[in-house]
């Protein structure tokens, strides 16, 4: 017997860059979950048919409202039709909570590195806001990679300078006007100072495509932090 | 129907009898991993069964390389939804590795490079279900994929299939793995759909 999939009514949608949106649901009975967590979203067709993928939450739970992160994948089943087909006032299927690793507590009073790589942010943002929520003394710093200014998600949020959250954006293709570091793939000198900010007793929560994951991690270690201190989450 | 997705048609019709309940089709060979890639030179690697009294038997690179290698096509499923099918792999049956080791145990522990673990009912590393796997699609395995050499059990969902394994630990008692501990099925049926402990 399956776990229940609850209905999910989508109620906003806000574009976050020219194919990624964020979507707004809310989903009675929903049991709150903690930031970092993914749900699975299914659709079904006319005829019946289903289809199922995992979706990252970008937001601590507001009561019966969650929001998740949708990057329209060119030739996607899923993706392109949740990202601008699916109308607003339609509903959905998720299932979760899931995954209770790649999270973080607001009980949690060690300082934290945040890397991600594009769409990666998703369930960074969701500890960003969770942690700015909890009012959290915990020293957290985010490095974020993505290709142009353009490819930046939740520009309000992240550019901000709020309490306790030092934001370091690497641009990959082209740089934001005034940049000073020039555009290029995440390097080991770009997270040495970040990494010598993080006492030992810090954790790393690394997400985006594989071959970012693998190349910060590889980085990571060379630094000399402790594998068992690198929490991961690899797309694709 | 029509009540869910209003518009939503989807694709993988037709592929019923291959495909598990809530799995899509896929071309790629996604990676899922928990942390960082360990690095594991052929040189040092060892392969290990131990049993419930603490006996152990090992092998080195060459010594897995030695005994006798079967070539296997299996499709294989992620618990993250993804299935892909007909995956070629050459390796050594698990089999060949509890030939000689006498125990009374009905469980067994993968222990990886880097700390993963993850549990099984012994009989289901048995009889040709299951196999330690160090070429796919005949290339050296890749560390990303679990490389130089990793569990595959394709009749259960893959993280039973353990990247970078050292040991086989015997056991008396079941004891739940890394994801078996957080939330993810102890047995894990992709036929059964035996995701979360909900399921």
């Amino acid at each position: 017997m399956a776990a229940d999939w609850r209905r999910a009514h989508l109620v906003e949608r806000l574009p976050q860059t020219a194919t990624a949106r964020s979507l707004a649901f809310t989903v009675p009975g929903w049991p709150g979950h903690l930031a970092g967590q993914h749900v699975d979203v299914r659709l079904t067709g006319d005829d019946g048919y289903q289809a199922a993928r995992s979706y990252s939450l970008a937001a601590p739970a507001e009561g019966e409202r969650i929001e998740l992160g949708v990057q329209a994948v060119a030739d996607g089943e899923v993706s392109p039709y949740l990202a601008d087909g699916l109308p607003v006032g339609a509903d959905v299927e998720v299932r979760g909570p899931l995954g209770f690793w790649f999270v973080w507590r607001p009980e949690q009073t060690g300082p934290v590195l945040l890397v991600g790589g594009g769409s990666g942010v998703v369930p960074l943002t969701a500890m960003i806001r969770a942690h700015r929520e909890a009012k959290s003394p915990s020293d957290f710093q985010l490095v974020y990679s993505v290709r142009t200014p353009e490819d930046f998600w939740y520009g309000d949020l992240l550019s901000e300078g709020a309490d306790h959250l030092d934001v370091d954006v690497l641009y990959t293709r082209r740089a934001a006007p005034g940049s000073s570091r020039a555009p290029g793939r995440i390097s080991a000198d770009d997270l040495r100072g970040h990494v010598s900010r993080l006492a030992g007793a810090g954790t790393v929560f690394v997400c985006g495509p594989t071959a970012f994951v693998e190349a910060v991690s590889d980085h990571l270690v060379d630094l000399g932090r402790d594998s068992g201190s690198i929490r991961t989450e690899r797309f694709g | 129907m029509g009540t869910f997705s209003p518009g939503f048609h989807g694709r993988a019709r037709g592929l019923a009898d291959k495909l598990p309940p809530g799995q899509y089709p896929t071309e790629s060979f996604p990676v899922l991993s928990a942390g960082p890639t360990p690095r594991v030179p052929t040189e040092t690697w060892t392969f290990t069964v131990t049993t419930e009294n603490g006996d152990s038997r090992g092998w080195t690179w060459d010594e897995m390389m030695a005994l006798p290698q079967e070539d296997t096509v299996h499709d294989i499923h992620c618990v993250t939804r993804w299935s892909k099918f007909d995956t070629p792999w050459r390796g050594v049956p698990v089999d060949a590795f509890l030939e000689d080791v006498e125990t009374a145990a009905d469980y067994a522990v993968a222990v990886s490079h880097g700390g993963y673990t993850t549990n099984l009912p012994l009989e289901d590393l048995l009889d040709g279900k299951a196999w330690v796997v160090h070429t796919y699609d005949g290339f050296p395995l890749s560390p990303e994929h679990g490389g130089p050499a990793r569990l595959l059990v394709p009749h259960l969902y893959f993280w039973k299939s353990a990247k970078w394994v050292r040991e086989l630990r015997l056991t008396l008692e079941d004891e739940p793995g890394f994801w078996e501990s957080v939330g993810y099925h102890n047995y894990g049926d992709p036929w059964r759909e035996q995701r979360t402990w909900d399921d």
